[in-house]
């Protein structure tokens, strides 16, 4: 009996001890891809690149997505608003409930789902093909000239989609609020613009989306670049990285709401 | 032992770990200038683990390995990048560059190290892909190549910037004898023009044999036997012999070591 608590204690400890030592890998790639950034900026072309594969070929995916959050939106609202004689809210409430929240949070799930994991299972496979170390024995860093523009590129995207998916939003609850119910559209834009703060909403949006983009590119290259060079390691690497994405976005929203959104 | 001329790599009393379990256990080997040596010996006796340490991706737990007089695991990672530029390696698979064509894996490495204009790039790429006869591949992309094409683009890109040295990681693996026969000839042809020196590590002995100065036999970590050519097909220890001609059963057993068989079976006293 006291046998299997002692094992069962040194299996705990190995898996404590594992995940500080992966935290601490992490820690230490996520360094490496900051300080090899100069190839990312000096050869831009090689960011446009990834700007097209994470960002642009994400475009269908975020804008479909986005309009039907946004007519969803408009339906609730309304149903809820006009209760209270307020249903030409709609707006206002459609606009902030994108901006200050699902235009980042569900862009970023998205992002994670279709570029995070096509950057992880790219990176897993050039590693389980040789590809990485063929680039190392060819005195080329595979972090600066591999990891790093993958890094940028996921970085600027992200919020440019999140403005997409925001934007595209507004568009899904004015057809349903404006053109299908018939709420008023001078009152569905005015009171929109009226609510809606630059500073407050737009920024806070978009520094949530930047902080999204760091978490799922980081955790979806390291997740590539960690995983073991087998058909197996790939595939579990790529699960890993949606699970962990999509747990990372949902955390970091709580807190940078709780900082942000204080009922100022 | 190899003739005595300058060596342009040597590995000396080198032992290597991963973690507990010991790879190569004191071994001592010369490249010399100019010649193509081969390191044969079964899978898993630590053939690669040997090119990965002369190419520095690893360190030596004992001992040291020189490249052109340096040791390599004491280059910073400057040095061992700037030591990498005049090294090229053939992969097993040739570990092409999916996303490009033929063309732009054999200019990768000019365009990196290099700032020459893109016309020039394009004509030294083209020249390299004219010498494993892949010039009207060019603009195949390499899931369009078969297996020995895909060795040979990866070649012309191993030759790309005229390495001094050139490692080959079973470069015959894979391939129908024909495309090996091309391969062979490639590596001699190639070591020749370009005044490189070569490693192979292979376990394909016949192949190899044709092509290679001298030969280094590892089993089991160590180095069992060296020779030229002819000394490795003459050779009566039981271990090479087996290995060189292919013979089911000798040193190296058939039977994975297990149970005695009548235990396995159930009928009786049996034997390993």
């Amino acid at each position: 009996m006291l046998e299997r608590i002692a094992a069962a204690l040194r299996r705990l400890g190995r898996q404590f001890i594992n995940a500080i030592w992966r935290l601490g890998y992490a820690s230490r790639f996520f360094l490496l891809v900051l300080l090899r950034s100069g190839t990312s900026f000096r050869r831009f072309r090689l960011v446009v690149k990834e700007i097209y594969f994470a960002g642009v070929l994400s475009l269908i995916i975020i804008s479909v997505s986005g309009l039907f959050v946004g007519m969803v939106l408009a339906l609730q609202g309304y149903e809820t608003l006009q209760k209270y004689g307020s249903a030409e809210a709609v707006g206002t409430l459609v606009a902030l409930s994108l901006t200050r929240e699902l235009g980042p949070v569900v862009s970023a799930l998205l992002f994670a789902s279709r570029a995070g994991s096509a950057m992880t299972a790219e990176i897993g496979l050039m590693k389980a093909t040789e590809q990485i170390s063929a680039m190392e024995m060819m005195a080329v860093d595979p972090i600066a000239r591999v990891i790093g523009p993958r890094f940028w590129g996921g970085l600027i995207s992200m919020p440019l989609l999140a403005a997409m998916f925001s934007a595209v939003g507004v568009f899904g609850g004015y057809l349903i609020a404006v053109v299908l119910i018939g709420v008023d559209e001078g009152a569905f834009w005015s009171q929109m613009q009226n609510a809606v703060d630059f500073r407050y909403d737009i920024v806070n949006g978009v520094i949530k989306s930047v902080v999204f983009g760091v978490a799922v590119t980081a955790i979806a290259l390291f997740e590539g670049y960690d995983a073991p060079p087998t058909a197996e390691g790939v595939s579990h690497a790529t699960t890993r990285t949606v699970v962990t994405s999509s747990l990372a976005i949902l955390g970091l929203d709580f807190v940078l709401t709780a900082f942000m959104f204080r009922g100022a | 032992m190899p003739p005595p001329v300058e060596n342009l790599v040597e590995v000396r009393d080198v032992d290597f770990s991963y973690d507990v379990r010991p790879v190569l256990k004191g071994i001592n080997m010369a490249v010399p200038r100019g010649k193509v040596v081969s390191i044969m010996g079964l899978s898993g006796c630590g053939k690669t683990t040997l090119l990965r340490l002369i190419g520095g991706s690893i360190k030596p737990s004992k001992g040291e390995v020189r490249v052109a007089g340096r040791v390599v695991h004491e280059l910073d990672q400057d040095e061992l990048y700037a030591m990498r530029r005049r090294m090229g390696m053939l992969f097993q698979f040739g570990a092409l560059f999916t996303d490009m064509s033929a063309l732009d894996n054999v200019a990768f490495q000019i365009r990196e190290h290099t700032e020459l204009p893109e016309s020039m790039v394009r004509d030294l790429a083209l020249m390299k892909l004219h010498a494993v006869g892949l010039r009207g591949a060019a603009h195949l992309m390499p899931a369009e190549l078969s297996g020995g094409m895909a060795r040979r683009v990866a070649l012309a890109r191993t030759i790309a910037l005229d390495p001094m040295l050139i490692m080959y990681d079973e470069p015959f693996t894979g391939l129908d004898p024909i495309a090996m026969g091309v391969i062979g000839d490639l590596i001699k042809k190639l070591n020749d023009v370009l005044g490189a020196t070569s490693i192979i590590v292979t376990h394909d002995v016949q192949e190899s044999l044709k092509i290679v100065d001298y030969v280094y036999f590892m089993s089991d970590g160590v180095v069992v036997t060296q020779g030229t050519s002819a000394d490795i097909r003459g050779s009566q220890a039981p271990f090479v012999h087996q290995f060189v001609w292919g013979e089911i059963d000798g040193p190296m057993p058939f039977h994975y070591p297990g149970t005695a068989t009548g235990a396995d079976f159930g009928v009786g006293a049996g034997h390993a």
